[in-house]
């Protein structure tokens, strides 16, 4: 058994994996988990991983979590060119801070952001205070302004003149509050640029088939309730 | 001028970043930004990181945020022993794992429990409920749970034989609930080998030197007013 993927593109990490595999013609078998039909949870799938979450890497007997260490594995094991994680000491560690940073500012207001506005109410049946959407929306606009201010400015990519996985990981975040029906774009200029030339170094045809699932989110089917009941302290446990 | 570390030991990241470097014997001027002194919003370190956060390296022209970021740096510009961040394919994704799952884990909930059990009710003045505190601690015992059954399982150290960046990036995370009472190694016979298997590999001078702030701030006198309002935020952060 070669390479493989335990991904459910719902989830933004699994997209940059997903995208970043497919890009580099990296070879894989797709290990397709449904969140939202719970398949996370199921006992199969604890054999791969005791945590219940995807991503998931199996390359063999080596099993590989988190999608940082996934995207740096692959792009080292398979020679991936250098522009995804430079060589060059300071061109690495601009990715490094990026892939550091996000874990608790990005990642966090883009996740929350889904689940508050679209997630909880429409799959969990949970509803969501306007004040809490508020906060929650105020709070991904301050990281945006970070994202730009601090890690754009004026350059063409993240971290400098060519894509990397900070970028990858970037642009498959801010896909969630659009998923979401939030205008990230709309405003930001600046960012809206950056987005055009991410999709266009990706391919249009790939990001789009990576993001097919996330834009339908709003049309969520309802948990039926013995989901709903497993799944709801984990996901609020997850997005705090 | 040389290396530049903007540090305060007492931040967990801060101490890994200090004791990788004084263990690798990378030469650096030490920059102390006291937190609870304000000094991360001065503007002469808002022009190191603009995040306003430590720990931050400057290295001539180029600056740097984000500990594990910083760690790699020095692991790579040094070129530290092998072990610190292995070379081999496999064992480096082990250190990356760590290194990625810690920052939403280990690294809040020994926060939280730091800060609710000590630096609130002492250093600020602040009440916090029972429950609160025992949510945190429940949160802070499931993940040294994971840390010792996903990652320490039966190896000498949390990525391999050997020690590694995620070690040092561990223990200093533990040291947080340590220095507020939190009793975590008691009946956890593994972690607390681990623990001496990790203070000999840094050396207890060095590891007793970096920890120093941190074991002392329960001796912290009560904050007063102007120091109470400044670090408001935290608490919406921290509790």
């Amino acid at each position: 058994m070669g390479l493989e993927l335990y991904l459910d593109l719902l989830s933004q990490p699994c997209r940059a994996i997903y995208i970043f595999a497919k890009k580099n013609s990296i070879p894989f078998e797709l290990r397709t988990v449904d969140l939202r039909k719970g398949q996370h949870l199921s006992d199969a799938f604890a054999q791969v991983n005791p945590l219940q979450k995807v991503p998931v890497l199996k390359d063999g007997d080596f099993i590989l979590t988190e999608s940082v260490a996934i995207l740096l594995y692959l792009a080292r094991k398979y020679e991936v060119p250098d522009h995804w994680y430079p060589r060059d000491l300071q061109a690495s560690a601009r990715v490094d801070e990026y892939l550091a940073w996000q874990h608790t500012a990005l990642r966090r207001n883009c996740l929350r952001a889904l689940w508050h506005k679209v997630m909880l109410p429409v799959f969990l049946a949970e509803p969501v205070s306007p004040e809490m959407l508020a906060a929650t929306l105020a709070e991904l606009d301050m990281a945006l302004q970070v994202l730009e201010g601090k890690f754009l400015q004026d350059k063409a990519f993240l971290t400098g003149p060519h894509i990397s996985l900070a970028d990858l990981v970037a642009i498959t975040e801010l896909m969630h509050p659009v998923g979401a029906g939030c205008q990230v774009f709309k405003g930001r200029p600046k960012l809206a640029a950056w987005r055009q030339r991410v999709e266009a170094a990706v391919g249009e045809v790939l990001f789009q088939e990576a993001h097919e699932v996330i834009l339908k989110a709003k049309d969520s089917q309802p948990a039926d309730p013995t989901l709903k009941q497993k799944m709801l302290p984990k996901v609020l446990a997850m997005i705090q | 001028m040389g290396l530049e570390l903007y540090l305060d030991l007492l931040s967990q990241p801060c101490r890994a970043v200090y004791i990788f470097a004084k263990k690798n014997r990378i030469p650096f001027e030490l920059r102390t930004v006291d937190l609870l002194k304000g000094q991360n919003h001065s503007d002469d370190f808002v022009q190191v990181n603009p995040l306003r956060k430590v720990p931050a390296l400057k290295d001539g022209d180029f600056t740097l945020a984000e500990s594990v970021a910083i760690l790699l740096y020095l692991a790579r510009k040094y070129e530290a022993p092998d072990h610190w961040y292995p070379q081999d394919l496999q064992a480096r994704a082990r250190v990356d794992e760590y290194l990625s799952w810690q920052h939403t884990a280990l690294r809040m909930s020994c926060t939280r429990a730091m800060w609710q059990k000590m630096m609130f009710p002492g250093f600020l003045g602040q009440r916090v409920p029972p429950e609160t505190l025992a949510n945190t601690l429940a949160e802070l015992d499931r993940c040294l749970q994971l840390l010792e059954d996903k990652f320490l399982k039966d190896q000498d150290f949390l990525a391999g034989p050997r020690i590694s960046v995620a070690d040092l990036v561990a223990i200093t995370e533990l040291m947080h609930p340590v220095s507020a009472g939190c009793d975590i190694f008691k009946s956890r016979p593994k972690l607390a080998a681990w623990r001496q298997r990790v203070e000999a590999a840094v050396g207890e001078d060095l590891f007793r030197e970096a920890h120093a702030v941190i074991m002392k701030a329960k001796d912290l006198p009560p904050a007063d007013t102007a120091v109470k309002e400044r670090l408001k935020p935290l608490a919406q952060l921290f509790l």
